[in-house]
């Protein structure tokens, strides 16, 4: 059976969270100025970035690792189309039912329907990034659903209202005075001597969520991989929450980007090696859960799958940015990036933040509407070698700069600079017009960003050409 | 050796010492130093800003005038990296597969100084005099891009009467990032604030690079501060004999 997904079109506008509310640069400059926000941030990227070297450092074929992992998700890309139907044959076979959702807007519909057809009004969710992009929560609350994050962490974005600023550590923003403040506030029946000991916050949403999975009957997961053979999804997780979602209730529905793939079992044994070394640090994944369609008598009876489009087949499309969707998901670029340590993730507007959002989110939107995030970065390259599966991510980054629609004025100034070096004789008279500004202290807008943090250098008494003149 | 200077147009205009400081250390090392006139930039902002189409005239013109040399010395790991990782893209964009060609043969014989060294000289004693406290900073593109390594280190390391003291967390960005600087004004100086924390932790005179890009940053932001530390750019060190100079 062949599937037409229909021409690749970028997510639609109005719905899911991949478009923020300002350019970065005004994003950035409000984080830039939260104290606390910069003391989590540099804490928790460095604590994981020594975490993560350390295991790395243990295997002697990381690159070679790498290597294959890149492979392989080149490979899967490749082959998606034969692949997602293969992936369909098999899901069906073992009694799921397989959906397609070209973008957000038909993702949350047909989860909307498919929950108000168990006719339950609750489901609990397992950390997700793919339902995080298309907004599911927010249109599940629109139709009378109550969507309960399991993961701790999404727990507590969640009921503090607030989004999250990490792939992987999603309240990385959070401290935990502030936590407590959050769980007395907003978490049913919680106990008001609570204090902000790590243990006891850990303890009162234990409680609060063991009674949730008891109670609740349909379950919402995304995947981290879908293997194409077997139809079996994977999901990665660290607390075994997620595990609970995926096997006590008796609805699970699960919504997964189409780039997700891999073609066989064997695969996963690269992934599995990359994936916990690059994002949390660890030599093994903590709670691995496996599902093939349906088991009678265990786990949920009921399966859906949701293969989600919204822009992936648009970024396929492009030769050069289309290996943001090897992108694994394990934030290892954020935990790097020079960046994303300073603003955070919210800077980003995007659920996707860091490096790795800064070239899929406009990829997904068309760059239009992403257009100062590729500008979100110094290409200093520390990405780039973090990546598992070695995107290269300052490539993309030039590349959709190159794409963005450009400011008339710093166009025609580029324009005006590229001709000026084009012809020695007035690049030379340039150079001796650059003499008179040894006096600004201040440059006129847009470079006063320079000189609000720096002095210019004193222009020298010749230029080198001159003094190589007089030789 | 006949070396051709790729200048950049930044050292060319605004920091001739560390272009005047390689020709110096290459003729003193026995190598002659051929300055191919015609050549100004290489582009490399351009791209890395998202005008390609404007830097393909620049790309042109790089090639067209180091084509004919067999050995070409840049005092930038930046500019470097435009020449030997770039060019090529740009022209291939532009549906010239010819121009590409002659770019990827360009880039493949141009050189950063410390490459050039070792690499093509291999010399890592280049019997220079400097007696002064310094701190070296790996400006990204000679780390990452470049894959220069130590090979600064190693050169530095030789210099006689120098306090070569670590830089911690040297290996981060300092911020520069080319029209970054500008574009994210605010992120860049929080990431400069950083480096320059560290460089003042070193308790260094001098804080060197082989970048006057991302000297300039540092060395403006340094300058802001009142701090007293200097940027020099790695060429001059080299550069430097007991009968010299780092300012000849």
């Amino acid at each position: 059976m062949t599937t037409f997904l229909g021409m690749p079109t970028t997510a639609p506008r109005g719905v899911g969270n991949l478009r923020g509310d300002e350019p970065f640069p005004a994003a950035a400059h409000k984080a830039l100025q939260d104290g606390q926000l910069r003391r989590n941030l540099g804490h928790a990227t460095t604590t994981i970035r020594r975490k993560s070297g350390a295991v790395i450092g243990e295997l002697p074929d990381w690159q070679e690792l790498r290597e294959a992992g890149s492979t392989l998700k080149a490979n899967t890309m490749a082959r998606l189309p034969e692949l997602l139907d293969q992936l369909e044959a098999n899901v069906t076979a073992a009694g799921g039912v397989v959906h397609w959702a070209a973008d957000a807007n038909e993702a949350n519909e047909i989860v909307t329907d498919l929950v108000k057809a168990t006719g339950h009004d609750r489901v609990i969710k397992v950390k997700s990034m793919a339902t995080q992009e298309i907004g599911l929560n927010e249109a599940l609350e629109a139709a009378g659903i109550a969507a309960v994050e399991t993961d701790l962490a999404e727990l507590i974005v969640q009921l503090g209202n607030d989004k999250p600023s990490h792939i992987l550590v999603p309240a990385i923003h959070r401290n935990r005075a502030e936590i407590r403040e959050i769980f007395l506030r907003e978490m049913p029946g919680v106990d008001p001597a609570l204090t902000d000991e790590p243990a006891e916050l850990a303890g009162a949403a234990r409680r609060y969520l063991r009674e949730t999975f008891l109670s609740t009957k349909v379950a919402v997961s995304g995947a981290n991989f879908a293997i194409a053979e077997t139809g079996t999804l994977a999901v990665l997780e660290s607390e075994g929450n997620g595990r609970m979602c995926l096997t006590l209730p008796e609805t699970l529905i699960t919504v997964m980007g189409i780039e997700k793939l891999v073609p066989t079992w064997r695969d996963l044994e690269v992934f599995l090696q990359l994936l916990p070394r690059a994002s949390t640090g660890e030599r093994m994944n903590p709670y691995t859960s496996m599902w093939t369609g349906v088991t009678p008598g265990d786990g949920p009876q009921n399966f859906h799958l949701v293969l989600l489009d919204n822009g992936r087949t648009a970024v396929l499309a492009d030769e050069v940015g289309r290996q943001a969707l090897h992108c694994i998901r394990c934030s290892a670029c954020l935990n790097v990036c020079p960046v994303y340590e300073r603003t955070g993730g919210h800077a980003y507007g995007s659920v996707y933040p860091g490096p790795i959002g800064a070239i899929l989110s406009p990829q997904l939107t068309g760059v239009e509407d992403n257009a100062s995030l590729p500008y979100a970065s110094s290409l200093c390259g520390a990405c780039f070698d973090a990546c598992p599966v070695k995107i290269d991510i300052p490539s993309i980054l030039v590349h959709l700069r190159n794409e963005v629609p450009h400011p008339r004025a710093e166009k025609a100034a580029f324009g005006a600079v590229a001709y000026t070096m084009d012809h020695p004789a007035l690049y030379t008279r340039a150079q001796h017009a650059a003499k008179l500004s040894r006096h600004a202290k201040k440059l006129p807008p847009p470079l006063n960003g320079w000189t609000a943090s720096r002095d210019l250098p004193e222009p020298p008494a010749e230029t080198f050409r001159d003094w190589w003149a007089k030789r | 050796m006949r070396i051709a200077l790729f200048v950049t147009c930044l050292a060319d205009t605004m920091f001739p010492a560390a272009a005047k400081a390689t020709v110096q250390l290459l003729e003193r090392l026995g190598h002659e130093v051929v300055f191919p006139p015609g050549q100004t930039c290489c582009g490399q902002m351009h791209v890395n800003t998202g005008y390609q189409d404007q830097a393909l005239p620049l790309v042109r013109r790089h090639v067209r005038t180091f084509a004919p040399y067999d050995v070409i010395v840049a005092p930038s790991g930046s500019c470097v990296g435009s020449v030997r990782h770039q060019h090529a893209m740009v022209a291939r964009n532009a549906g010239d597969a010819g121009l590409a060609a002659r770019a990827e043969d360009v880039g493949s014989k141009t050189y950063e100084l410390s490459e050039l060294l070792v690499d093509v000289l291999g010399i890592e004693d280049v019997g220079a005099y400097y007696p002064h406290r310094v701190t070296y900073h790996p400006t990204c593109h000679s780390l990452r891009m470049l894959r220069v390594g130590d090979k600064p280190l190693r050169l530095l390391r030789n210099v006689r009467g120098i306090d070569l003291v670590d830089l911690p967390d040297a290996d981060q960005c300092c911020g520069f990032g080319g029209t970054f600087a500008i574009k994210n004004a605010d992120t860049s100086t929080a990431m400069l604030a950083d480096k320059m924390g560290h460089v003042l932790e070193t308790g260094a005179e001098v804080c060197t690079a082989g970048d006057s890009s991302c000297l300039m940053h540092i060395g403006g932001g340094l300058s802001r501060l009142d701090s007293g530390v200097r940027t020099v750019h790695l060429a001059e060190i080299l550069a430097s004999t007991s009968s010299s100079s780092e300012e000849s």
